[in-house]
């Protein structure tokens, strides 16, 4: 338990486009990856990726709690848009690579 | 005279035009109101204009909406205020929740710069009232203004009479080529229910004169000030 108390919470958020929402950015890059002969490429959805921070003091729910809230409220548009994150404390060296 | 309020975002690069539209052709009053401020102050009428708030980062008008004059806004808008968002200002709006849907990259992947025909599809309203039965002329420049909403929400907007502008041709037919990104229903406006927010891709801030290639936007700021003076008339008679 002690060595969780300190470090940082990481959430990898992904943001998609819901399916029901066209997406001619994936659709141009399927379009090209059949001229580039992968003949088994099926379906191509661009999305967002952010690596988000949390101070490493926080619980973990309440990291999960404030991640769903930003999500919810600035990250994805629910109109269109769905996510979801896997959330982990970095390891030191993880931290000292990404500093 | 009437009150108009233009807010300015950092990246807003329509503002201007609004203001020269609203100020030398409508003779009317305007105040430049920057994104920071809390209030609105004593106004008719709320422009948000064109052009890349917060450089379009994450989506186009995502971080606008939280700009604090926003609740100032959604405020003047809940009491019935008029509220006008062009482009980016449609954006933002439909961030913000004020209007319904989403704007997604056109269908084609480029920005588009061009004159589009418009039909539209309520004359009713306070920002249509004065148009003509006919379709206007109106420029379009956006790379994202392809319009989404859902289906059983596109159901109520043409149940309601919420779709205000229609992409075109020249006759008012509606068609696939005349689309340029992709909306559905070939949607180029649409405003709330209670009809006094309104937001759309094309520019009549960059159409209200002649020289321009085109008047036809001018029937829009014209129907706004015919239905401020109409509702101003009506309260002091």
């Amino acid at each position: 338990m002690k060595k969780n108390k300190g470090g940082i919470w990481k959430a990898d958020v992904y943001v998609t486009l819901k399916p029901s929402v066209q997406d001619p950015q994936g659709d141009t890059v399927l379009r090209a990856l059949k001229q580039m002969h992968y003949v088994g490429a099926q379906r191509v959805r661009m999305g967002k990726f952010i690596e988000l921070w949390w101070d490493g003091k926080m619980s973990k729910k309440a990291v999960e709690k404030k991640t769903h809230e930003v999500c919810d409220r600035l990250l994805a548009n629910p109109n269109i848009e769905a996510y979801h994150f896997i959330l982990r404390k970095m390891t030191s060296n993880e931290m000292k690579v990404a500093k | 005279m009437m009150r108009f309020a233009v807010v300015v975002f950092p990246g807003s690069n329509c503002d201007q035009d609004c203001r020269d539209v609203l100020e030398r052709v409508m003779k009317q009053q305007v105040r430049m109101v920057w994104h920071r401020t809390r209030a609105l102050g004593r106004v008719d009428a709320v422009i948000l204009p064109g052009g890349f708030s917060y450089g379009d980062y994450l989506r186009t008008g995502a971080i606008a909406r939280f700009s604090p004059i926003m609740k100032a806004v959604q405020r003047f808008a809940r009491r019935g205020g008029l509220v006008f968002g062009i482009c980016n200002g449609f954006q933002i709006l439909c961030e913000s929740g004020l209007l319904p849907g989403a704007l997604v990259r056109n269908r084609s992947l480029k920005f588009v710069c061009r004159q589009v025909w418009l039909k539209v599809r309520n004359m009713k309203t306070p920002f249509t009232c004065a148009c003509p039965a006919r379709p206007l002329k109106i420029p379009i420049a956006h790379g994202e203004g392809n319009y989404y909403v859902e289906k059983k929400t596109l159901d109520e907007l043409k149940k309601k009479h919420q779709i205000v502008f229609q992409y075109c041709d020249a006759g008012g037919r509606l068609s696939f080529e005349a689309n340029p990104n992709g909306s559905v229903e070939h949607i180029a406006g649409v405003c709330n229910e209670n009809f006094n927010v309104l937001g759309m891709m094309p520019h009549p801030d960059r159409s209200a004169e002649a020289v321009l290639g085109s008047r036809d936007g001018f029937f829009l700021w014209k129907s706004m000030v015919v239905f401020l003076m109409r509702k101003r008339t009506s309260c002091s008679a």
